[in-house]
């Protein structure tokens, strides 16, 4: 056999000899742009299906959640900056090319229409609030008369958002664990099981309970059909592709990823869901919790794999 | 123009001086480098094949760096050089991860650092400072685009390869083999 051993003698901390420039706030930022892109995308569905008494932990509270996330997520993206000062260089550039670009510019959207969104809420939230100023009063009127078109905007930016999460990655073809067109749908799909099993865990009401859990079963039905495409898609690719679904296939990610993800993080949670679907005295928070860890760990593997898998020449 | 070095792997020893001529002409911190030597030995005993390689940023014509930094930070200069302009590095590392030869790395003051091709030389009509002080005279620097430059006339003459082309990146520094 004809093999082939390489000697570098370069040793640049975080490059070699594995790729560690992303440790776990990106992870993170990652989780939590795609838990508040679910979020975001229910509340408006729901709404412009005039379902938002009927869901109101969804439509009318959870949102409240959701700038509190964005801020999180911005934060963990900001901690991660190694020249911080320059952060505003962010926002003196549109770069289409870059998804870090236009992912920034996306949150810089979200974030505000995202608290806008809340607002709009708070008076059926909070009926007996006094709001004090009459001007506060008047513009939380004006809002409320556009929640439906900024309804549809919010759709859009959620699936924006929560595909941006996946592709952040997947646009970084010298990663080969990372370049695949899966991870956008695939992250897509998994923020919005988290924000379907956060409504399920935290709504009062049995109608929505059960819903919710119904959605979350598609949803991870879906996660697990792409996860099954991702690997077939890397396997049926180049050498590198190949080495790079390895890892989870007898390699080092074997275990967490296949027990915690998909074991624990979607097979477990659905059974139990299923279960609970037919009133077999499972608590609603126990499967909810784990598709919530589930996908936070999701994450993380696939931050850390990405960095892990690399061109050999 | 279009900037690229030529490197002759029948030359190169491995003595490492282009390495530390670059980090003493570009002020590199200790325990970093933007240029690095590989020794691959291939083929199957007693066939073997040893192969050293003096490399760093292949300044791609096609470089995924440029189109995943957020700032422009990272942008192409003059006849192709890839290029970080420390004030606009934010430090998102988007870059590193986009390079698939690991060329670039972060500095200890935060923004993302890599070879220059030594344009602050080039600018004088220099070489580089890796290319001058190799002692084999393994390395040749000039510009591509110029059919009667010797580094053009060397790559048409020679067997050459450049690294992990099918990464699609269209790497500018060529390996004489
Ligand atoms: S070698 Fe890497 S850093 Fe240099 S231009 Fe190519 S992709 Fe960019
Ligand atoms: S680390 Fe700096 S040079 Fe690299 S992509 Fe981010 S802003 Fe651009």
């Amino acid at each position: 056999m004809v093999e082939e051993i390489i000697t570098s003698g370069r040793m640049t901390p975080e490059v070699d000899p594995i790729l560690h420039i992303w440790g776990w706030e990106i992870p993170l930022y990652l989780f939590l742009g795609g838990f508040a892109a679910g979020i975001l995308f229910f509340s408006a569905l729901f709404t412009l299906q005039n379902k938002e008494d009927r869901y109101s932990m969804a439509v009318k509270v959870l949102p409240l959640a959701v700038p509190v996330l964005l801020a999180l997520g911005l934060g963990a993206l900001f901690l991660d900056l190694s020249h911080k000062r320059y952060f505003w260089q962010l926002y003196t550039n549109i770069r289409w090319e870059s998804p870090m670009s236009w992912g920034a510019w996306t949150l810089l959207l979200v974030t505000p229409l995202s608290i806008v969104w809340a607002a709009s809420w708070i008076e059926d939230l909070f009926p007996k609030l006094d709001l004090r100023y009459d001007w506060l009063k008047q513009a939380i009127h004006m809002i409320r008369d556009y929640q439906k078109p900024m309804a549809w905007a919010l759709i859009v930016l959620a699936v924006i958002l929560g595909m941006y999460t996946g592709i952040l990655l997947s646009a970084f073809n010298a990663r080969p664990f990372w370049n695949s067109a899966i991870m956008g749908p695939l992250f897509l799909t998994s923020g919005l099981s988290t924000a379907a099993a956060a409504i399920a865990l935290l709504a009062r009401d049995h109608a929505e309970r059960s819903m919710f859990t119904k959605i979350d079963l598609v949803l991870i039905a879906v996660e697990l059909f792409f996860i099954i495409h991702l690997f077939m898609g890397f396997l049926a690719s180049t050498q590198v592709h190949i080495q790079a679904a390895e890892m989870f296939l007898g390699g080092e990610f074997t275990v967490p990823f296949w027990v915690w993800v998909v074991g624990i993080g979607l097979a477990v949670p659905a059974l139990l869901e299923i279960l609970e679907l037919r009133k077999r005295g499972v608590p609603t928070f126990v499967p909810a919790l784990m598709v919530i860890g589930g996908s936070l760990m999701l994450r993380f593997i696939v931050v850390e794999a990405g960095q892990a898998s690399r061109w050999l020449y | 123009m279009r900037y690229a070095m030529a490197i002759d792997t029948k030359r190169c020893v491995g003595c490492s001086d282009c390495v530390v001529a670059c980090q003493t002409e570009n002020n590199i911190p200790i325990g970093y480098c933007r240029d690095w030597i590989v020794e691959s030995m291939s083929g199957t005993y007693p066939e073997l094949q040893l192969e050293i390689r003096s490399e760093r940023c292949n300044h791609c014509s096609d470089a995924p760096c440029v189109r995943a930094c957020p700032t422009q930070a990272s942008h192409v200069g003059k006849g192709g050089i890839v290029l970080v302009e420390e004030t606009e590095c934010i430090g998102c590392k988007a870059c590193i991860a986009s390079c698939p030869y690991d060329a670039r790395f972060v500095h200890p003051e935060g923004y993302v650092d890599k070879c220059t091709f030594c344009i602050h030389r080039v600018e004088k009509g220099q070489n580089p400072a890796c290319v001058d002080v190799c002692p084999t005279h393994a390395m040749i620097f000039g510009d591509m685009d110029d059919p009667n430059s010797d580094i053009a006339k060397l790559v048409a003459r020679r067997k050459w390869k450049t690294l992990i082309p099918e990464a699609g990146t269209k790497p500018n520094i060529y390996y004489l083999l």
